[in-house]
């Protein structure tokens, strides 16, 4: 039993020694669903530059959503950062986050880009567009997302599942430009034209397509940069879609970030936000993951400027977050699971 | 408890001159301990029951014509395939492996449980990855014989396959033990009664390890229901899909909490239909002879050791080596960082593995003492938490925790920081997998011991801690054995209520797993793996040569 003695003591030891460290004032405490890679750079140059700690916590957006939720105005959390309009959106619906009053912002971050209270702000921009092999299809026969429905296209495409978040946006704004009803026929064309059941993965669709398993498909950009910078001659392309006067653009997305409610620090906050829609933080910020800077007097990097240039769709993207319910009911009912 | 019914009072119990002593007075306070055992528990699930009180109609009327009919379809298949599966692989390897002698059986004994430490997204993963149509295997295929048509791997079929791979070790374990502590002595009664091998092993171990296959195949069931990661991989729509889906795309919280409510509902009708089948049933150990193996004859032998070896091959070597093979163009990044992670994981299990253990011990313990229907009622509450997804249970916790903390003010203070609300999240999500193994050994306590002891004057807690503590050793073990290697795996729960500074390997493997970089979470997983090996095999030591009484 003495072993049985120890064990419990170190079971009170663990515990004692876990309790303390809370923050102190001169921090700033992030929540954050984009993934610690792909942001911690930015937080160690920060505090660099600025002397200013940054202490944070990665989760999903929803469970960060529904921890902010529960802390209420105990929470620690002066800024939340997460990857898709319409988590912001629902974040700011839960009355989660604050209006941030800066001209910096405002200058920086083009209008359709941030929420129109002022509450959120994109800060990089996410291309969903068609994929293609450059073996089996030829680009001239592409145009539009819409155009995936074609009949000329069974048994050729692949898709991820509607259960990602992109999907739900991507046909959150396809409602918005062309109405319930046309969008879901669209959809149900898309269906019928599946090679295979959805894809858990981007990076599945991408690897189906080069395989030969199917022709074309829709993807974020930077997943097909991640597997470039692996497999420089994979045989697939990357076409924009709804390019003509009168069409929609390219379907794009973003990942951003907005000030807690019940920040303890919101003026720091609001800097740490300015500070990464500008200059070099804002071009590491999309970089880091091949993205767009949403900031246009900086530039992508050259992998991504590589994909040459696309007009955007510039419906905004709190619509997205407005008819993603809308979006994935449709996608129940034609059968997109 | 889930598993293993406390023993009924009415089946001679009672008429132990031993129990005359017990007052009623006794048995109210072993309500109250078994009651603020399952309290967090009972916090999550009230939670979960007051989403039934707010129903969202328009929700409902949507996932009942589109969502729930295919994803309830989809989970009966998925929970019965694999309830099926795990009970045939792991009675089986276990079998093998308690009554038989053959090449590497030693080997074996221990190796099969090391897929345990394989998380199921992992192996869903990987299996994916090498399997479908764009992996090597088939695109190897396609280059030499031209014309051969894709093979769909990502299907009912694919996903049933993995999750019976990864948690055919519950039954197996749990089964293994039973089977090595009893099975020999009865085989070698019914072969002296004229049966033959199969005949002995059909009619005399298999009947009498029954309560332990369930036990463990309720186990691996309850984890297939609340199964995110592996479904997800498959694309495979279950009921937690949906839940998932209810919650993220359509905003519906309480919608998933309702779904969630239904779907536990199911699972403690099961528990107690399981119990219920079970009343009336006593078991007690025999003797305590050593085990003698059955030596098997040469062509047997080689059998079992390619059985054996077969399963060890496709739930543990051919997954760990894809993850080497991907950790090694990753190995760049391994910093001194993964030290402090891997502390950070060892920290959380061995808390959890000390913690639960002991709580379950306690439910047990109360339920001898003060059997009573609502302490039965207690106890499977107290373990539900199993079958809940994971990030929807850390989410209904954490509105507990909310609110608790408004009402005591005070207690943040204590609490922030602290790994103490983890640890409770934990023992939320996994006492079912501590109490199984520790109800089984209880289950064989002998009623003769304990007077016995009572007449040399041992009696009350040192009664316990003399007599039974070394005499539930082997299912103690067990347990802590198999709530390390859950909570290694463990990652929504984690991800959720940890504290700043206390990132684990699981996380490091969320943080690339969410963008989709499978490659990359090689490094961190195989680290788990790693981690999840010394204990494995130093509690299977212990585990096997604990005393059999």
């Amino acid at each position: 039993m003495r072993v049985l003695s120890r064990l419990s003591c170190c079971l009170a030891a663990l515990l004692l020694t876990a309790c303390g460290g809370k923050p102190g004032d001169a921090q700033l405490v992030v929540y954050t669903a984009r993934a610690e890679h792909l942001i911690q750079p930015l937080l160690l140059r920060y505090t660099e530059e600025t002397g200013i700690p940054i202490r944070f916590v990665t989760d999903k957006a929803g469970p960060l959503l529904a921890r902010l939720a529960a802390e209420g105005e105990a929470t620690q959390a002066d800024v939340l950062i997460t990857v898709d309009a319409g988590n912001l959106w629902q974040a700011a619906q839960q009355d989660l986050l604050q209006a941030i009053d800066s001209p910096i912002l405002e200058a920086n971050v083009p209008a359709h880009l941030r929420d129109p209270e002022d509450r959120w702000f994109g800060l990089s921009l996410r291309a969903r567009t068609i994929i293609h092999s450059t073996e089996r299809v030829d680009p001239e026969e592409l145009n539009t997302y819409a155009g995936l429905a074609d009949d000329r296209w069974r048994g050729r495409l692949c898709l991820r599942t509607s259960k990602e978040v992109y999907n739900q946006s991507l046909v959150a704004t396809m409602i918005a430009s062309g109405g319930e009803t046309e969008t879901e026929t669209l959809v149900r064309g898309w269906v019928d034209n599946l090679a295979a059941p959805p894809f858990a993965s981007d990076t599945q669709v991408i690897e189906a397509i080069a395989a030969g398993q199917c022709d074309l498909g829709l993807v974020n950009s930077y997943y097909l940069g991640r597997l470039q910078r692996q497999q420089p001659d994979l045989p697939v392309a990357l076409f924009w879609p709804d390019q003509a006067a009168g069409e929609r653009g390219v379907h794009v997305n973003v990942s951003g970030a907005g000030v807690t409610r019940h920040s303890p620090r919101p003026e720091a906050a609001r800097a740490f936000i300015e500070w990464l829609s500008a200059g070099e933080a804002q071009r590491l910020f999309a970089s880091l993951n091949l993205e767009y800077p949403v900031n246009p007097e900086v530039a992508p990097a050259p992998l991504v400027a590589a994909w040459g240039e696309f007009r955007a769709d510039d419906i905004n993207l709190s619509t997205a977050g407005e008819l993603q319910a809308a979006a994935v009911r449709l996608m129940d009912r034609a059968g997109y699971h | 408890m889930a598993t293993a019914p406390p023993l009924q009072p009415d089946l001679g119990a009672a008429k132990l001159p031993a129990r005359a002593l017990r007052g009623p007075e006794r048995g109210a306070g072993w309500h109250l301990v078994a009651l603020a055992i399952a309290m967090p528990a009972l916090a999550v699930l009230l939670v979960v029951a007051a989403a039934l009180l707010r129903p969202d109609g328009e929700v409902w009327a949507h996932l009942s014509a589109h969502v729930l009919p295919r994803a309830s379809w989809n989970t009966l298949w998925l929970v019965l395939g694999v309830g099926l599966g795990v009970s045939v692989l792991g009675t089986g390897l276990a079998a093998l492996v308690a009554l038989c002698e053959f090449p590497g059986r030693a080997f074996f004994a221990w190796a099969l449980l090391l897929p345990l430490a394989v998380p199921a997204y992992v192996l869903a993963t990987v299996y994916i990855g090498l399997f479908d149509y764009a992996g090597p295997l088939q695109t190897l295929l396609r280059e030499h014989l031209p014309g051969v048509p894709g093979i769909e791997v990502r299907n009912r079929w694919g996903v049933m396959a993995v999750l019976v791979l990864a948690l055919y070790p519950y039954v197996y374990l749990v089964v293994r033990n039973a089977l090595a502590s009893q099975g020999a002595r009865l085989m070698e009664v019914a072969r002296l009664l004229g049966h033959r091998p199969g005949q002995a092993f059909r009619r005399a171990a298999l009947p009498l390890a029954l309560p332990w296959i369930g036990g463990g195949t309720l186990l691996a069931m309850m984890e297939t229901l609340a199964d995110f990661g592996a479904v997800a991989a498959f694309n495979y729509d279950t009921l937690t899909t949906a839940i998932y889906r209810t919650w993220y795309g359509l905003f519906s919280v309480s919608g998933a909490l309702q779904i969630a409510a239904v779907l536990l509902l199911f699972v403690l009708a099961l528990l107690a239909l399981e119990q219920r089948a079970r009343a009336g049933q006593r078991f007690v150990t025999l003797g305590a002879a050593p085990v003698q193996r059955r030596r098997l004859a040469p062509r047997g032998a080689w059998l079992a050791t390619l059985i054996c070896g077969l399963v060890w091959l496709l739930a543990f070597a051919l997954p760990v080596s894809q993850l080497l093979l991907w950790a090694l163009r990753e190995i760049d990044s391994l910093d001194r960082r993964y030290w402090l992670l891997a502390a950070n994981s060892l920290q959380l299990a061995l808390g959890a593995a000390l913690l639960l253990p002991a709580l379950a011990l306690t439910l047990s313990w109360a339920q001898r003492r003060a059997p009573s229907a609502a302490m039965g009622w207690l106890a499977r509450l107290a373990t539900l938490g199993y079958a809940m997804p994971g990030a929807l249970l850390a989410v209904a916790f954490f509105a507990a925790a909310g609110t608790l903390l408004k009402v005591f003010p005070d207690l943040a203070g204590l609490l922030r920081g602290s790994i103490l609300l983890l640890l409770t999240a934990y023992a939320v999500r996994f006492l079912a997998v501590a109490a199984t193994p520790v109800n089984g050994a209880a289950l064989r306590l002998k009623p003769s011991i304990e007077e016995a002891a009572r007449n040399l004057g041992v009696s009350g807690f040192r009664l316990f801690l003399r007599v039974h503590l070394p005499l539930l050793r082997g299912g103690v073990l067990t347990a802590a054995l198999l709530v390390f290697v859950d909570v290694m795996k463990e990652m929504p729960i984690t991800l959720m209520t940890r504290p700043f500074g206390w990132d684990t390997l699981a996380v490091r493997i969320f943080e690339f797993t969410t963008e989709g970089q499978w490659q990359r979470a090689a490094l961190p997983a195989l680290a788990i793996v790693a981690v999840g090996l010394l204990p494995t095999y130093w509690l299977h030591r212990g585990s096997e040569h604990a005393p059999l009484s």
